[in-house]
């Protein structure tokens, strides 16, 4: 039945979303996180998402969404001049983390959007799948 | 009088099988909308019609299978060949093809064709109740 394979998609689909968007809470929780060392400081994360290919069918159809993984970023973290802070090293800078806020907050928005899109979906198909049921009622 | 119920209901068991085929697929790129490299895909509703039309045709007459050797009759499934793939209209740099607009208004206008299908059948029930009846 099609129609209930929907709620396998959006479902996939939310949680997917729902990791990202804890991905950017995370983020934007810890844009402020200085530490003494470049190898302690927090580095933005963000979830890798692939299409998950229902192997029954063959025709590579119905597909959900998968994390395949968190990678951290790779920007240059910011060395910022704070000698009286006790996490300064011993040339006087911490470290701070390399969160774009701004970015973050469009992700956030970004993801939000998607997981309320994807619940519409689920309502739409929950409405569809029960007046298939009242068929002749 | 002979009476067939399939020829009673006409297409529209096999347009409301269509139709939440469709919406599976709908769903699925929607639900890809943020994935990286994902093809948007969509069904071509003529030739998926017609395939599903001469599936329900052969699984109307089915074979009997009385020893292991027998092929079997097709199944109900609809056709590979009727997925095809979206023409993108504005693809983003990490070759992902679906645009989540579009993939909306092609999915409550699929809800709505379903219902329409819906309507038709169960109409269709209730005249058949009406005749059976017969009050």
């Amino acid at each position: 039945m099609a129609l209930s394979n929907i709620f396998d998609i959006a479902g996939s689909a939310l949680s997917a979303q729902s990791l990202r968007l804890n991905v950017t809470a995370s983020n934007l929780a810890n844009a402020d996180s200085a530490s003494s060392s470049t190898s302690q400081t927090y580095r933005a994360r963000q979830p890798v998402f692939a299409a998950l290919f229902d192997q029954s069918m063959k025709d590579g159809s119905a597909v959900g969404v998968q994390v395949r993984g968190i990678v951290e970023s790779q920007a240059p973290l910011r060395a910022q001049y704070a000698p009286d802070s006790p996490l300064a090293d011993k040339d006087g800078y911490i470290h701070m983390p390399n969160v774009n806020v701004v970015e973050e907050m469009a992700n956030m928005i970004s993801a939000s959007r998607s997981y309320q899109s994807n619940v519409e979906i689920m309502n739409t198909s929950k409405q569809l799948l029960l007046r298939t049921l009242a068929l002749g009622q | 009088m002979s009476f067939d119920i399939d020829a009673a209901f006409g297409i529209h068991p096999q347009a409301l099988a269509v139709r939440a085929r469709r919406a599976e697929v709908l769903a699925a790129n929607i639900a890809n909308a943020d994935t990286p490299g994902y093809k948007a895909r969509d069904l071509d509703f003529r030739a998926a019609l017609a395939g599903a039309s001469a599936s329900m045709h052969v699984n109307a007459t089915r074979l009997a299978t009385t020893n292991p050797a027998h092929l079997a009759a097709a199944s109900g499934e609809l056709p590979d060949e009727t997925l095809l793939y979206r023409t993108p209209s504005q693809p983003s740099i990490d070759g992902n093809t679906v645009d989540a607009q579009a993939e909306y208004s092609q999915f409550s206008q699929n809800a709505l064709q379903y219902q329409a299908s819906l309507t038709f059948l169960s109409n269709r029930i209730k005249n058949l109740l009406t005749a059976i009846r017969g009050d």
